[in-house]
């Protein structure tokens, strides 16, 4: 009996020419499955349990030996972004260099899915999830912060060398503002826009490679398999897989209990709510329940559901500071840094025979680090959502568009924030809290003070860096499961839920306990050696769309 | 009675689908029905497929297999599906609208870990389409 085809109904399938890899290795081989009471287990071994296991751990040390920790990890990370900022800036030019140079080649059109693939996700729901997952919080933390904090210091941070605008008394120097400014956007945005974006280009772009064309499952190891072969079944990609949850779960999680720190210390500043160990342990169960919710509903209806409210929110924000501040004169300085970024991007990514110490290691090599401790993460959710897109299309999309953002806001904010220094030397909200006394939690907060309606958009901050918040938890589950369940998409329920909340718990942990400082230096430690693997990344994408192109 | 019987199909658990697809296929035989083997994939490699595509052959394989030993034509549909943990109940519910489906009949058993990929789908797929729906537990 012939069996027929129902091609006329239902989705359409993706198909086309693709070169897959030939492996003796199935998907979920090595996982246990299993039944405890009511929920049913479905976990790689022994993924799953070193990573929670390690967790523990690490959790167990910072809270026994808090000042050993605090010690170690608190020398540790400055030692390493100090002793290797060269090592960290070569490696970003050349993840920069080579997604351009992708973009340009013929290996541009290869579609990640195979040639007929078609996207699952539109422009704008995928934009959304981009900057949701990866980046959003750190824009609202830094987004006035960082530029207004170039212009004025005092201490030695400052990019290049560059001009002073205060004098040592307070005063302004009319002729160093202009420089001062155009230097301060130029190396914020040489933070925020192609390097860092570069960074996650390549982890998604290896991923979403070797999964969608290679037919291997959507895990960090899988991107090692032209290096390793079959060893990366074994142990090899155990660890490999293993550092990357390590790394992502208390990326996300001592992220939650600082950023619990500073949404309360905006809540004091907005509302008078004094910042107490309890009120930052109510935000963090409030973010994770929020997180819970979402990855319950799911990537469609909880991840991207929310990364689209929070677009619009972030939006509005983005507008009214635009239009309240004068758009005349953000949009020339817009194009002005679009220009000055393109002047100092080589000085600024020049990795020898520099003497702005301050900047270059205490803050570049600390970016870099911290981008490429994120990377495993970010680079597999974006993976996860960028099926059927091709290579070219998809750097273009992850880099040039999301970099141009980015430029964007900063200006916004931070060109605002620069303004209301130079407009108000004496009264500068702003100036106050980041040059006069140093207190990053509360810089847009204090430029959102210097602009009519501040209680409203004050509060709209807030719900904003929550939300942000609850979207990287909520995406950072998805990928944890994900990898701890050996690339499964259709891992059970209660995984997810577990991961999700684990992160919660051991933010509260390190909260109530001490530690959060020591386990994030930690975290971006890890920076270090993933740059190495991020590189051999490079080289695993380069023979992967080779023998795409050929087939 | 019926004119079109739609049959899930979970691949990972294959041996588990027997009682049903007999099921169907002498219902079928009965009423002069046609029969459809309907599965869900991700886009990403799984445990069963490398690619939907693949997929899609596999299906197609197990329902010419099964249509040998029933005496009977099957038909087969591939359902993909983003993040099957959340949303495989709304996508099945969806398709069996699409498909203009009579009656669907469905492998369950006594709870144990293949549940979670099909047994509630069935009384969802009751609650929330005009179809009839058919639980049946596995043999033994």
């Amino acid at each position: 009996m012939a069996t027929q085809d129902e091609t006329d109904m239902g989705i359409p399938l993706p198909e086309g020419a693709s070169d897959m890899i030939e492996t003796d290795y199935t998907i979920g081989q090595d996982n246990i499955e299993t039944q405890i009471g009511p929920f049913g287990l479905d976990i790689h071994n022994p993924v799953f349990l070193i990573s929670g296991l390690s967790v523990v751990i690490f959790v167990l040390y910072a809270l026994i030996a808090p000042t050993q920790a605090a010690d170690f990890f608190g020398w540790l990370r400055p030692a390493l972004t100090s002793t290797f900022d060269g090592f960290f800036l070569t490696a970003a030019n050349i993840f920069v260099i080579f997604c351009l140079l992708l973009i340009v080649s013929p290996y541009g059109s290869v579609r990640l899915g195979g040639a007929d693939a078609t996207p699952d996700y539109g422009y704008l729901g995928w934009f959304a999830m981009l900057f949701a997952a990866g980046m959003g919080i750190g824009l609202m933390f830094f987004g006035v912060l960082e530029p207004a904090y170039y212009f004025g210091t005092p201490w030695g941070d400052e990019p290049l060398g560059t001009v002073r605008p205060f004098a040592e008394d307070g005063t302004l120097i009319a002729a160093n503002v202009e420089e001062a400014k155009r230097m301060a956007l130029a190396a914020t945005s040489y933070h925020w826009a192609l390097h860092p974006w570069a960074i996650y280009a390549v982890v998604a772009l290896a991923l979403a490679l070797f999964s969608y064309n290679k037919g291997l499952p959507l895990s960090i190891r899988s991107a090692f398999y032209p290096i390793l072969g079959e060893r990366v079944w074994g142990w090899w990609g155990h660890v490999i897989d293993i550092v990357a949850v390590f790394a992502t779960l208390f990326g996300l999680a001592t992220s939650l209990g600082l950023g619990a720190q500073q949404a309360n210390a905006g809540l004091e500043f907005v509302y008078g709510i004094p910042s107490s160990v309890t009120a930052q342990v109510v935000l963090i169960v409030l973010i994770t329940l929020l997180a819970l919710i979402s990855v319950i509903r799911g990537l469609d209806g909880g991840v991207k559901v929310l990364s689209e409210i929070n677009m619009v929110l972030a939006i509005g924000l983005l507008l009214f500071v635009l239009f309240t501040a004068g758009a005349v004169g953000i949009f020339t300085d817009f194009f002005a840094t679009i220009v000055a970024y393109g002047q100092e991007i080589l000085p600024l990514s020049n990795p020898i025979g520099r003497s702005d110490d301050g900047y270059r290691e205490g803050w570049t090599a600390f970016y870099w680090a911290w981008w490429i401790s994120w990377s495993p993460f970010v680079g597999m959710f974006i993976a996860r959502v960028s099926r059927g897109r091709s290579v070219r299309e998809f750097l273009t999309c992850v880099l040039i568009i999301p970099s141009l953002v980015c430029v964007f806001w900063m200006t916004v904010f931070g060109g605002t924030a620069i303004n209301d220094m130079i407009a108000n030397v004496d009264a500068s909200a702003v100036k106050a809290n980041v040059i006069d006394s140093y207190s990053p939690e509360l810089s847009l907060f204090a430029m959102l003070d210097s602009l009519p309606l501040a209680s409203i958009t004050s509060t709209l901050g807030i719900v904003l860096v929550i939300v942000f918040f609850v979207t990287s938890s909520d995406s950072g589950s998805l990928v944890i499961d994900t990898i701890t369940a050996g690339g499964k998409i259709d891992a059970p329920v209660p995984q997810r839920v577990f991961w999700c909340t684990f992160e919660g718990l051991v933010a509260i942990a390190l909260l109530i306990g001490g530690g959060l400082g020591s386990l994030q230096a930690m975290v971006i430690s890890t920076g270090l050696p993933f740059t190495i693997v991020l590189l051999l990344m490079c080289f695993a994408i380069f023979r992967g769309l080779q023998s795409e192109m050929k087939a | 009675m019926f004119r079109k019987i739609v049959v899930p199909i979970d691949l990972a658990h294959a041996d588990r689908m027997e009682s049903a697809i007999t099921v169907a296929a002498d219902l079928a035989k009965l009423y002069g029905a046609t029969v459809c083997y309907l599965g869900a994939t991700t886009p990403t490699p799984s445990s069963v497929a490398h690619s939907p595509e693949e997929y899609k052959e596999k299906l197609a394989a197990f329902a010419l297999k099964e249509a040998q030993v029933h005496g009977q034509d099957v038909t087969t549909h591939v359902v993909l599906s983003h993040d099957p943990t959340a949303t495989l109940d709304d996508d099945l519910v969806k398709e069996v609208d699409e498909m203009d489906v009579d009656l669907v009949v469905m492998a369950t058993h006594v709870p144990h870990i293949g549940d979670r990929i099909w047994a509630s789908n069935g009384g969802n797929l009751a609650r929330r389409t005009k179809a009839s729906v058919c639980l049946v537990r596995a043999a033994g």
